[in-house]
Formats: C-alpha cells, structure tokens, sequence
C-alpha cells in the first residue's frame, strides 16, 4: 500500500498545506518582534482572499490578483494600525474587531462570485526534476506561493538577525522607550512592521482562493488565521522555528486523512485533534528548553510619546 | 407657539390613525430564517437561502422576509431568534441541528409565533421539524459508482458522525452492492461541514489511495474542484456542481427546500399552520437529483430507473436483508427499515472496512 508514489503525493501535500500557514505567520512575527499584536489575521488573510479572488476573476490574471490580495491586506492592517498604534487603544480588542469586519467585508466583497470558479496557480514542471520518485513533486511539483513562501521566509530571518533595520526593529519591540530616547520613530517602525504583516496575510488569503482551492467562499479561510497566531508563540517568535511549525502542522493535518483512508480504526475526532495537540506539546518542550527566550518585551504594550 | 404645537401634534395624530388602519390590514407576514453558515457557502445553507428567494418570488408583496447567517450552535442562537420574535416575525425558520433546543426555548415565550426547525426531532404546539431524505439520493449514486469505478473504490468525504451522515454511507454502499458486491469504499472524517482547503485535501488523499470516485457530506465545492484537477469522477452536494467539475461530475443530490417553504408560508397565511414532522424525499421534490452526465447511456438510463423507482416508492434503499458489519442482520427480507431507525443509526453495513469513529 505504502508505495512511493503514495508517500511522493503526501509530501506534496503536506508542502502545500503548510504553505498557507507560514506565509500568514511569518507576516504576524515581524508584527510581533516589533512590539504589535495583530490578532486581526484571519480577518485579513480572507479579505485578501476575496479581493484577489475577485480581481483575479475580473481581469484574468492570477498575478494581478495576488497583488490586489497583498494591497487589500495592507489596508485592512493599516485600519489595525491607526486604532491600535496611534490611537493606543486596546491591541486585543482592535485586532478582533479586525477580523470581524475582515470576515464581514470579505463575505460583501465576495457575495456575487459564489458559484464560480478560475484556473488555479499552475504547479511547476522541469522534465526529470518533478518526475523523480517521493521527493519530485514535493520539491519541485509546487505553486509559486510555495516557493515565494521560502524565499520570503529566508529574507525575514536575514533581515532580522543580520541586518540593521533588523535590529531597530527588535529594539523597538523589547523596548520601546529606550528605541525612543535613540531617535527612533517607534510608531512608524510598527506600522510598517503591523502593514508588512498584512501583506503576508493577504498573500497567504490568496494562496487560498487562487492556488489551493480556486474558488470564492465566505468563511473558507475556515480558522487559519488563528493558527497562523498560535504558531508564532510556537515558534518562539524565531523564523526557523516558524518554519518547523507550519510544516509539523501540515504533515500531522495530511497524515491523519491518510490514516483515515488506510482504514486503521483509529477515532477520527482524535486524529483531527492531533495537529493541535502536536503544537501544544512541542510548545512544551521549546518553553522548557529556551532558557528565558521568550516573547519580545514591550509585545502588546502601546507606547505613547511624552509630550 | 404652545398651540401651533399642538395643532401639529393634533394633525399628526390624526394623520396617523388615518393611514394607520388600512396599513395594518395590508399586514404583510414577516418570515425569517436562521442559517448556521454564510449564505455564500455554496452547500447547505447556500440552498436553504434560495429556498427564502423562492417564497419572495412566489408571494411578491404579501411577505416580507430576512435572514441571520453564520449563528453559532450555542447561546447565541437563542438570542438571535429571540430578536426575530421580537421583531414582529411570525414564521421563523431555523436551519440547523443545534439550534434545536434554543428554537424550543423561544417558541415557549412566543405562543403567537410558529417556528420551524430543519433537521430536529423535538416538536412543540408552535414548533415544527422538517428534513429531507438525502440518502434516497445516495442509493442512486453508490449504483453509479460501482458502474463508473474501474479501481473498485469510492471515497467518501465525511463530516460528523452522526446518523444523517451514517444513513448516507450506508445507502451509498448499500447502492453499490446491488451491482457490484465487491465494492469497497475509504471514508475520511473532516470533522466540520465547510472547510475547503481541508476538503480539498481529504479528496486528494482519497485519490491518492485509489479512490477513483468521490462523495463528499460536507458543503464546500472543494472536493469536486479536486477531483476535476486529478481527472476522476465526483458526485455534487447539496448544490450542483457542474460548474466545479465538468468533466467529473457524474451528478449531484440538489436540496430544494422551495416547495417546503412555499407550503409553509402559505399555512401561516391562510391560517391553517399545525404543528407537523415532515421528511420529505425524492417524491415530494426536496431531494433532486442535478442531470446525469459524464457517464455511458446504459448507466444513465440505470440511475434514471432507480430513481423513478425510489420516487414512486417501489424501492426503498434500506430494504432488506441488511447485514450489520458483524453480520447481525438488522433488517429482515421483505422488511424497511423503520424511519426512527434510520433517524439513529450507528453502525455500518457489512462490507465497509472500517469503524464508527468512537466506537
């Protein structure tokens, strides 16, 4: 039963499930490392979703779509940010009310595209390259947003712990007063840093709606926003990390429907239940062994000037 | 100025109870309904939200009606359809098994109002249940599978397993078997009626296991998309599907709730709405089947037969002898399975290689 080609099309799978959840919690990391919780995701990555569903169906060009989700989820973060930055209210409140007017707008955006379909993200094919046996189509079968999820993925991690901007950005998301007293614009860094999380949201939104499931939805980012959320506290807020959680995720949440089809008797609720459980228990086992590397210190914090 | 105010306050007293009578008496019946998704979902609540534009069309100007989507199966339910009582509803559909006791709750404090509840099975003097019977649709798909099949195995995408959902697979093989008794059939529990992506992937692992035709008891048009991409063969859900799957879909079980909805208004507007239990199937028009296609003529004209025979009642898909995995036998020759039973099913028929989940 376990031939090649089956565990060849599982890792396929598994890479593009996890894809989704990397690209919209990598936007949510570099929000966070700079001191913003946005736990507006799944209000962006559907609204993303829809306008790049909708556009990309307008004007036939998937391209144009996923820039269109990338903008729409920058503008809807940048709502998050004038409430929760530069009005200082409340992160927790604003990042909901986020994803409820995401989840609402989204539903009105999309509500005359029910019924319809496009021609999703087409996989890559070298000849030889993707028709080598398991590690082919995993490797090499993918959409771009796999293979743009990746690249982003490395420039994150090499912006953060190599460069300078890298190093503000952090300064200001340990502590802000004292990025502050250094001449740094906090408020503006986290802007950019919350927008920059939207972005990724919108992108990950349009990886749904024009590569994975080419169709329009209401609701059919169905929760990934907010485990996009739990895998950065996951991660312990570091992109490699990130990238071990979103593909742990996505291989237990592959394997259990190829458990289920073996027939095995294993109760399915417990298998569903199992990428979470996989998470809460390597979560464990990081916070035990980070020795004191947790989250950035001024996370959730607004940081008002002195006037 | 003091009696110019009150001349004023006179006059549109006056105004009022001058166009206030006929408006009453051209009343319309406010109906409402109460979906457990968005209506953009494409699947079940999708249907039901056409079911209330029919009743608009079907009375015009004699009823007025709104709806509330995506309700949470808990607490905030009651509140909501207690706010469509207030609102001056007077018939309220509440489309979803969980909303079974707070439908039952708010009934108690509106006597004057009816409610109806799809899918339930506590009934009260101003509470009605309605369902239709899907897995007469399912029978006549598992026969098309077994036809269609080359590899001998469908997949079968679930979502809860409750009976409704048990019910179906077993139809569905009860239907194979009738041609072919070697069938075999994997079945992957989602556990949730509408998640695309999740949807997607449970089809793609099934076809990657040698599944070669899907069904699906969940709501999105996921699955169907996914077996288009890999070139084997899907049935619908709840809405046809064609559209997902041109070259795939073999056809789809359609949910027409609009006869139901039409006859219901119309009680409440003649006055004659009684409490009632109402499952419906293929011969009263809720469970329809979407056209026939992507198949031979022989297959065609075989699924045609069976449904025109489950319709007119000569055939009955749960008829027996039926077998229980065990081999017990759970419905004697000659014999149907009682409704009630069918409406508690727990365990599977013999041929199918797998357990209940949490039994």
């Amino acid at each position: 039963m376990l031939d090649a080609a089956i565990i060849g099309a599982v890792l396929a799978s598994i890479v593009a499930a996890a894809t989704t959840l990397l690209l919209a919690s990598l936007g949510e990391l570099v929000a966070e490392r700079a001191g913003t919780l946005n736990l507006g995701v799944e209000g962006m990555m559907i609204v993303g979703a829809a306008v790049g569903y909708v556009t990309a169906y307008g004007s036939g060009s998937l391209l144009l779509g996923t820039l269109a989700a990338v903008l729409a989820g920058m503008a809807l973060s940048l709502v998050f940010a004038v409430l929760a930055i530069w009005l200082a209210t409340n992160q927790v409140a604003s990042g909901l009310a986020t994803t409820i007017l995401g989840l609402g707008l989204a539903g009105l955006i999309g509500a005359s595209f029910v019924g319809t379909q496009l021609e999703g993200a087409p996989p890559l094919h070298i000849a030889g390259l993707t028709d080598l046996p398991i590690l082919g189509k995993a490797l090499f079968g993918q959409d771009a947003f796999v293979y743009v999820s990746l690249l982003l993925l490395a420039a994150v991690a090499y912006t953060l712990t190599r460069t300078r901007i890298g190093l503000v950005l952090r300064a200001v998301g340990e502590n802000h007063a004292a990025a502050h007293a250094l001449g740094h614009p906090v408020r503006g860094i986290r802007t950019l840093a919350v927008m920059f999380g939207g972005a990724c949201a919108g992108l990950a939104g349009a990886h749904l709606s024009l590569a994975y499931t080419p169709f329009w939805a209401a609701d059919m980012t169905a929760g990934r926003g907010w485990i996009a959320l739990a895998l950065v506290v996951f991660s312990a807020w570091r992109p490699l990390w990130l990238l071990a959680g979103a593909y742990l995720f996505g291989a237990v949440s592959i394997l259990q429907l190829h458990v289920q089809g073996f027939g095995l008797g294993i109760p399915s609720q417990l298998l569903s239940a199992l990428p979470y459980l996989a998470t809460i228990i390597a979560l464990v086992v990081i916070s035990a062994l980070k020795h004191g590397r947790g989250a950035p210190a001024s996370l959730g914090v607004p940081f008002v000037p002195d006037r | 100025m003091r009696k110019i105010l009150s001349m004023a306050v006179a006059i549109a007293a006056g105004l009022a109870l001058a166009g206030g009578a006929p408006a009453q008496a051209a009343e319309k019946l406010k109906a409402a309904w109460v979906y457990v998704g968005p209506v953009g979902d494409f699947g079940w609540s999708y249907q039901h939200d056409q079911g209330r534009k029919a009743v608009e069309a079907h009375f015009g100007d004699k009823v007025e009606t709104t709806f509330v989507e995506n309700v949470d199966e808990g607490p905030d339910a009651e509140r909501v359809i207690e706010q469509l009582a207030r609102a001056g509803n007077k018939l309220i559909f509440t489309t979803s098994f969980g909303f079974m006791e707070p439908t039952l709750k708010v009934a108690k404090r509106h006597p004057n109002v009816f409610f109806e509840h799809a899918t339930g099975f506590k009934r009260a003097k101003n509470v009605s249940t309605y369902n239709a019977k899907f897995h007469e649709g399912r029978y006549v798909l598992g026969q098309i599978a077994a036809k269609t099949s080359k590899t001998g195995t469908i997949g079968y995408i679930a979502s809860f397993p409750i009976p409704e959902v048990i019910a179906g697979i077993n139809s569905l093989m009860l239907g194979a078997q009738s041609i072919n008794p070697d069938m075999k059939i994997k079945i992957v529990w989602v556990n949730s009626w509408f998640d695309p992506a999740k949807e997607a992937d449970a089809a793609k692992a099934l076809i990657d296991q040698g599944a070669d035709v899907i069904s699906q008891h969940t709501d999105s048009p996921a699955a169907m998309q996914a077996a288009e991409g890999r070139d084997v063969m899907a049935f619908g859900q709840a809405s046809d599907m064609i559209k997902f799957g041109p070259d795939s879909q073999l056809t789809a079980i359609v949910d027409d709730w609009a006869p139901y909805y039409i006859e219901r208004v119309q009680a409440v507007l003649d006055g004659t709405w009684t409490s009632t239990d109402t499952w419906g199937g293929m011969k009263d028009g809720e469970v329809v089947m979407a056209p026939y296609t992507n198949m031979p003529d022989d297959v065609k004209k075989m699924a045609e037969t069976t449904q025109a025979a489950i319709t007119s009642g000569a055939l009955n898909p749960f008829k027996g002898p039926i077998y229980k995995q065990d081999g017990t036998l759970m419905v004697k020759e000659g014999e149907v399975l009682a409704d009630k039973d069918i409406l508690s099913m727990n365990w599977y028929v013999k041929g199918i290689d797998d357990k209940v989940p949490g039994q």
